[in-house]
């Protein structure tokens, strides 16, 4: 039985609202585990990318580098080759593409690039567009490509989102302390010797990597879902780098459980589930924030503004320690 | 090349197509200058997100998609606007939101498609609710699209010269007295409109494209922001055309493929430009005052080259 059709049966017989009998039917659909199992990592591995994408302001490019991989996804399927490797070489080949731009133009700062991270997004969902039309339409396809399907993730895509999401985290291990020293005070960093412009670059690749990801799970345009949400809600509620980190992960991989559950089980797509777990979390973060605050001795450090608070912490420890 | 251009518009609909490309590409190409000028190039990224949702629902409720589609770009360029007044909205912000409601159009998606048994019409107008239909536009259509585009180009027109100002130096214009929140607002109104007027003809997802290609390109010719505003136009507008009748010369092309192409391409052009005429001449440094019209054959680099 393919998995589309165990879905609908299991579907159609609906929850018995018992949690242990329900979670038994459910992982007893080998696609579920599997579903299960990508989420998992690709939570993990977003919440942390995610949470030093939010510092450093890079949510833009980190949408456009998901967005491009429906293009790549798009290409493979035409091609014919495993569609992993096209989200992959989608959003990589971006990442170089944003990480090459020259820094300097009129206007306001940044607006340069910004301008090209907007045209490399939507000159590639018009490649992926081409591709679609060469290949003589896959419309089913192309919503599941750009909105998220859970019944088609295979064992070897688990093992390559595992592998990925590995070597993603131990490249961020082994430059996290002066990358988060760049992002927070990156003028004082290159004056103390750190190589502030290769870790931009290394950090879009990651970046990049990672929306590839994402976008395996909640289809290329729910990226944000993953990526922002768990980490903008954690930066709201602590300013401390491992204890906002690991909320960031917490909340990520409750969500991505809850909205699978909850999509196994109704007719709606994955890819809203998430997106309104995930808004539902950030929306209390804000709010717990706002009601708390006004019981704290001291004022809140900061504005609103995301990763305000982090750069004030961690500028302020820094200086205590130096 | 002219007897291709008598032929290309000897059928109605392509006739229309062009009527509507030319007006949406000038209210985008000015529209798209500004927006980049002020740096929100995201907000027009995540007003292309909610035109999806905004056409998607309304074709799940079984109205007019024009009606969804004003209506969810207005909305979302008026909160945007609120948001933006207060320092708290940044990246952040407009990025949660915007998935958030990105997550609101796949769910209308999935009712519109499940609403009827028939599976090819309204798979298919998901698609071109994303990628854009502009071969596919009816006469009235075009008309609206018409006055739509041209009524925005006629009120950034008119507040062309302070909206710069604000755009440029918002303290300095505040302290001259100009009204910087209500231009802000006003062109966020702006914005929000051309964004639902090019959504029919690029497409939700593509949009972004034709607001930010010809801007950066025109940025990049030229320092001064009154001839960028229209270079970027002239180059949106010839991009339209040659896109268009790429898409009619080889069918395979979807037109939104087209234009993006040519766009992108004339952006690219921009970079390539300078960096080859500094290898011929090294002893020259080109200026940014140079820059006359015809898109990129004349562009000298006013970005880079006259750092």
């Amino acid at each position: 039985m393919s998995p589309h059709a165990a879905h609908t049966v299991a579907a159609l017989a609906g929850p018995v609202l018992d949690p242990v009998v329900d979670l038994r039917r459910m992982l007893a659909l080998h696609f579920m585990v599997n579903a299960f199992r990508a989420g998992t990592i690709v939570a993990v591995l977003a919440a942390v990318v995610g949470w030093l994408m939010v510092l450093r302001r890079q949510s833009f490019a980190g949408h456009t580098l998901a967005v491009v991989s429906f293009p790549g996804a798009a290409a493979a399927i035409w091609l014919g080759v495993s569609a992993t490797a096209g989200y992959f070489a989608g959003s990589i080949v971006a990442a170089l593409v944003i990480a090459l731009v020259p820094r300097s133009a009129a206007g306001r700062p940044g607006s340069q690039e910004s301008a090209v991270i907007g045209t490399v997004q939507a000159f590639a969902l018009a490649c992926g567009a081409l591709f679609v039309s060469l290949y003589g339409g896959f419309l089913d396809g192309i919503t599941g490509l750009l909105f998220g399907s859970f019944l088609g993730v295979s064992d070897g895509q688990v093992l390559a989102l595992g592998a990925v999401a590995v070597a993603v985290l131990v490249v961020l291990a082994a430059i996290g302390r002066p990358l988060l020293f760049a992002t927070v005070d990156g003028p004082v960093a290159a004056a103390r010797g750190v190589p502030t412009r290769a870790l931009s670059v290394a950090f879009l690749l990651l970046l990049g990597c990672t929306a590839a990801e994402v976008s395996q799970v909640t289809g290329a345009l729910l990226v944000f879902a993953l990526l922002v949400m768990p980490a903008a809600a954690a930066q709201q509620l602590t300013a401390r780098p491992v204890v906002g980190l690991a909320l960031a992960v917490g909340f990520g991989l409750v969500v991505v459980w809850v909205s699978l559950s909850v999509a196994f089980w109704s007719p709606w797509p994955v890819g809203f589930w998430v997106s309104t777990f995930g808004f539902a979390l950030y929306l209390g973060a804000i709010g717990w924030r706002a009601a708390t605050a006004r019981y704290r001795r001291r004022p809140v450090r900061g504005t609103g503004v995301a990763g305000e608070r982090v750069r004030a912490r961690a500028l302020s420890s820094g200086a205590a320690g130096a | 090349m002219t007897t291709g251009a008598f032929f290309v518009l000897a059928h109605p609909f392509l006739e229309s197509a062009f009527a509507a490309g030319t007006a949406i590409a000038l209210a985008s190409g000015l529209v798209g200058s500004v927006v980049v000028l002020r740096g929100q190039v995201f907000a027009g990224d995540a007003l292309s997100h909610v035109a999806f949702t905004g056409a998607l629902a309304a074709l799940a409720l079984g109205v007019d998609l024009r009606l969804g589609l004003y209506g969810g770009c207005l909305a979302f360029a008026l909160l945007l606007a609120v948001l933006g007044r207060r320092t708290g909205a940044d990246d952040t912000v407009i990025g949660s939101v915007f998935a958030w409601v990105l997550g609101l159009g796949a769910l209308f998606l999935s009712l519109f498609t499940a609403s009827s048994s028939g599976t090819g019409g309204n798979g298919t107008a998901g698609v071109s609710v994303l990628f854009g239909s502009i071969l596919g536009l009816t006469g009235g259509q075009a008309l609206v699209d018409v006055a739509v585009a041209l009524s925005v180009v006629a009120a950034l027109v008119a507040i062309g010269r302070p909206l710069l100002f604000a755009s440029l130096d918002p303290a300095v214009a505040a302290a001259r007295g100009v009204p910087v929140r209500a231009l802000s607002t006003v062109f966020f109104v702006l914005l929000g409109l051309t964004a639902g007027v090019a959504t029919q003809a690029v497409g939700a997802l593509l949009l972004l494209g034709l607001l930010a290609a010809p801007a950066g390109a025109a940025q990049r010719m030229t320092a001064r922001p009154y001839r960028a505003l229209w270079l970027s136009a002239a180059v949106a507008v010839g991009s339209m055309w040659t896109g268009l009748t790429i898409a009619y010369v080889a069918p395979v092309v979807p037109p939104s493929f087209g234009i993006l192409g040519v766009a992108t391409t004339v952006y690219l052009a921009t970079f390539a430009w300078p960096a080859l005429t500094r290898s011929r001449r090294p002893g020259l440094r080109p200026t940014a005052t140079t820059a006359s019209a015809p898109a990129a054959a004349t562009a000298t680099g006013g970005g880079t080259g006259a750092r």
